[in-house]
């Protein structure tokens, strides 16, 4: 028993020093040296400026950008504090939160609204949202900006990304990146 | 439900097929002490280990000096981590200065919650954390407490397969070898495999970047309430910034599934983009989930001669597994009826369903995927959020837990819980044909279905016992979000899965209260260490008894008629245990939901 209890307390100190310490240390060297973009999180800078990162959502919500998907992380899109809404499928707070996003998109768009644009992701900063939510908001954007929808749609094709290896998860738009290639590609917005 | 959902799901349970009888394999090899190629490097760490904590490895233990061992290491373990938690203000890599893990209930419930393989979360970890307590106290658990679990199943096959011994192995021995050589190897090739997808390692302070575009978000008051002005208008903020968490996420990402931990480096867990970013990093986790409860089914094999036994009881888990996914995938593409003017349908342009707390990446087929596999194993990591799931796709991991996890199962424990079913399963097969029950040459006597009875009973106990208590009184109930049925099931999924060591939630419940922190530390560790001390005693009781060669009577346990049995009984049990919860719960809440009636 003594014995036993003298070696938990040397084991949990020996192996923590080894598990606990030198194992994350090692990893987090190699990782840095191997892929060092990737294991620090993949951020986009935008003429000397950080401006996010490629795989962290953020929150859009102007009429001639592509929105993203609602957030309940923080405040909206706070990437320091990820959540999900946590709502069952019967509470009426999700049903009116829905009902009421429903109501500003179909102002824009008489069509039904496809699901993943009214409903909150569960990290709360989904960088994605469906071609079928691309396509929906399309008409929106060529009209603010005033551009063609067909332009428009071949600019979301480009940021489309397919199934991985042609058959994992399911094909996504990465709503930052596509924001970003707007603003470059049609500068010019309506006076207003 | 679409051709591809199920394509992935299938290539998901053909992986696991895969590694099982090269895990099965190195699994023996480690615990009988053979030669591996991992030696020479291992080798001489190994020595040094013994060297310094004074073990002598070629001692053999009896089950209770095992028990004890395991107990007084998890114990001092529990201890070192509440006090790392506490201390975190004082200790090193800390870039976003984070203080104390308050209050102490919190940090109580925190240490019991790793140390029993629960890694159930009253926290978020980028608001709480430090990483220092992230690497050296929370992964560091999800080492040792999956080594313990391995180790316990490894003594209990020792106990099957030895004859007339009165030991089972030396706890410390399995628990450094089993860290050493299966553990550690396959989480440095796995964290960088997982880096290569984006899934973050380092050691920098949160980063701040500019919005794109600001936004405008409800202002918050310093009592964390919404701020309205004198007309009652909620007062907004404008948010040019972002700020991004950091961490050294891979090498925590990797234990925790491989290792069937579940806890989550951020609160969203492995939803959250840096911890699964892509398809591919998703199913890397996904399989990793099962690759040691796999291989554990092929090492009950090798271990007790009867390499067909492995095999059927794989294939009842497999069975089970199917099932599950079957109903969740089901439910969830589906979608909820009660979200009027929006398209749910699976499309070439997006896969519809129920996409509240899903991302878009993983869509239905992945995340209804997910929810069951890590209910299958103890993991309890997510990738969506099962409180948003539909009734019945809800269910499917409550259901799964409330079976004993014993579907490939948490590390270990799902093998030493499924080895409790097969008794019992022996035991009324023996019943039925007026023989006394025997187990691979071992007869089943009172005193080892009476220890499998207590291991079956103390599970309901908990749960039951616990979730009455808190949905009637409002230390209980005041903490439900969703109101309806549905807030029973949140409090019902919350005890089980403590008291399974599973770690996921139906997280609306609000659980960081003292209440809550306290009960469920109970229940954690109940359903951990009082689970295991009688598993103990028949793998003890069990090594003892002679080799009963088998005969005509003999109920064989390699055919898939035990496969059936098995499965009989792992239902029935479960069954009647907890069908009248949950017919109160996540049942009758999908009847009102297709009645159109909400909360």
């Amino acid at each position: 028993m003594k014995k036993n209890l003298i070696t938990s307390v040397l084991m949990t100190l020996a192996t923590t020093i080894l598990l606990g310490v030198i194992y994350p240390l090692v990893v987090t060297g190699l990782a840095q040296l191997l892929f060092h973009h990737k294991a620090n999180g993949q951020l986009i800078s935008k003429s000397g400026r950080v401006v996010g990162s490629r795989i962290i959502g953020q929150g859009f919500s102007g009429p001639d950008y592509f929105h993203s998907r609602p957030s309940a992380a923080g405040n909206g899109y706070d990437a320091a504090n990820s959540a999900g809404s946590n709502l069952g499928p019967t509470n009426q707070k999700l049903i009116a939160r829905v009902h009421q996003d429903v109501t500003t998109l179909r102002a824009d768009n008489r069509k039904p609204v496809p699901i993943d644009l009214v409903t909150t992701s569960a990290s709360g900063f989904d960088p994605h949202i469906t071609p079928a939510a691309a396509e929906f908001q399309t008409s929106r954007i060529a009209k603010e900006r005033g551009i063609g929808v067909d332009q428009l749609r071949a600019l979301v094709a480009q940021h489309t990304e397919g199934r991985q290896f042609g058959f994992l998860g399911e094909p996504r738009v990465n709503v930052l990146e596509l924001n970003l290639a707007l603003d470059v590609q049609f500068q010019t917005k309506p006076s207003r | 439900m679409t051709a591809n959902g199920w394509c992935q799901i299938f290539l998901f349970l053909a992986l696991v097929l895969l590694v099982t009888k090269p895990m099965g394999i190195f699994i023996t090899r480690v615990f009988n002490r053979e030669k591996t190629f991992l030696d020479p490097v291992l080798g001489p760490i190994e020595r040094l280990l013994y060297r310094v904590t004074g073990v002598d490895a070629d001692h053999e233990m009896g089950w209770k000096e095992y028990a004890v061992s395991m107990l007084l290491f998890s114990l001092v373990s529990m201890i070192a981590l509440y006090l790392m938690e506490r201390l975190q203000g004082f200790l090193p890599f800390n870039p976003q200065k984070l203080g104390a893990v308050n209050p102490s209930a919190l940090a109580f419930n925190t240490a019991a919650s790793f140390t029993t393989n629960t890694n159930w979360q009253n926290y978020g970890g980028e608001t709480r954390m430090s990483y220092f307590t992230q690497m050296a106290g929370l992964a560091y658990h999800n080492f040792m407490s999956a080594a313990v679990g391995i180790v316990l199943a490894i003594a209990f096959i020792r106990g099957v397969a030895r004859r007339q011994v009165q030991t089972i192995g030396n706890f410390w021995v399995d628990l450094v070898r089993c860290n050493l050589w299966i553990l550690l190897p396959m989480c440095i090739v796995g964290a960088l495999v997982l880096v290569s997808q984006g899934v973050i390692q380092n050691l920098k302070p949160y980063d701040t970047v500019k919005l794109i575009e600001p936004m405008q978000v409800p202002k918050v008051g310093p009592d964390g309430k919404p701020v309205v002005d004198a007309q009652g208008k909620q007062v907004m903020d404008t948010v040019t910034t972002q700020t991004i968490a950091q961490g050294p996420v891979a090498s925590q990402e990797i234990i925790k599934e491989l290792g069937t931990n579940g806890g989550g480096f951020f609160n969203a867990n492995s939803a959250h983009p840096f911890e699964n970013p892509t398809p591919l990093s998703n199913l890397i986790e996904l399989v990793a989930i099962f690759t040691i409860g796999g291989g554990l089914t092929y090492t009950l094999g090798r271990m007790t001669g009867s390499q067909r036994h492995g095999w059927a009881v794989w294939a009842a888990m497999a069975t089970l597994f199917l099932v599950g996914v079957t109903v969740a995938y089901w439910a969830e593409a589906r979608g909820n009826p009660l979200l009027a003017g929006t398209d749910q349908r699976a499309t070439a342009l997006q896969p519809g369903g129920n996409m509240e707390g899903k991302e878009v990446r993983f869509g239905i087929a992945n995340t209804a995927l997910w929810a069951t596999v890590t209910t299958d194993a103890s993991c309890g990591a997510i990738n969506g959020w099962h409180d948003s799931f539909t009734p019945l796709g809800g269910m499917v991991p409550l259901v799964n837990i409330m079976l004993g996890e014993i579907m490939f199962g948490g590390v270990g424990a799902g093998m030493y819980g499924m080895l409790i079913f097969i008794v019992l399963a022996v035991f009324i097969a023996g019943l039925m044909v007026g023989r006394t029950p025997e187990y691979l040459g071992k007869k089943i006597e009172a005193y080892d279905v009476k220890m499998a009875m207590l291991f079956a009973l103390i599970f309901p106990l908990l749960i039951l016992g616990f979730t009455a208590i808190s949905s009637v009184k409002t230390f209980g109930t005041s903490s439900i979000l969703n109101s309806g049925p549905h807030g029973l099931s949140e409090i019902i999924y919350s005890f089980t899965s403590q008291a399974g060591n599973n770690g996921s939630a139906f997280a609306g419940l609000a659980t960081n209260t003292t209440w809550y922190n306290t009960a469920g530390g109970i229940t954690m560790l109940a359903g951990r260490f009082l689970m295991i001390i009688p598993t103990l005693a028949i793998a003890g009781n069990l090594a003892g008894k002679k080799y009963v060669p088998p005969s005509l009577g003999t109920f064989p346990v390699t055919t898939p008629l035990f496969t059936v049995l098995l499965i009989g009984v792992i239902l029935i049990v479960g069954a009647l245990t907890f069908f009248p919860a949950m017919s109160l719960g996540p049942i009758l809440e999908h009847l009102l939901m297709l009645a159109g009636k909400s909360f």
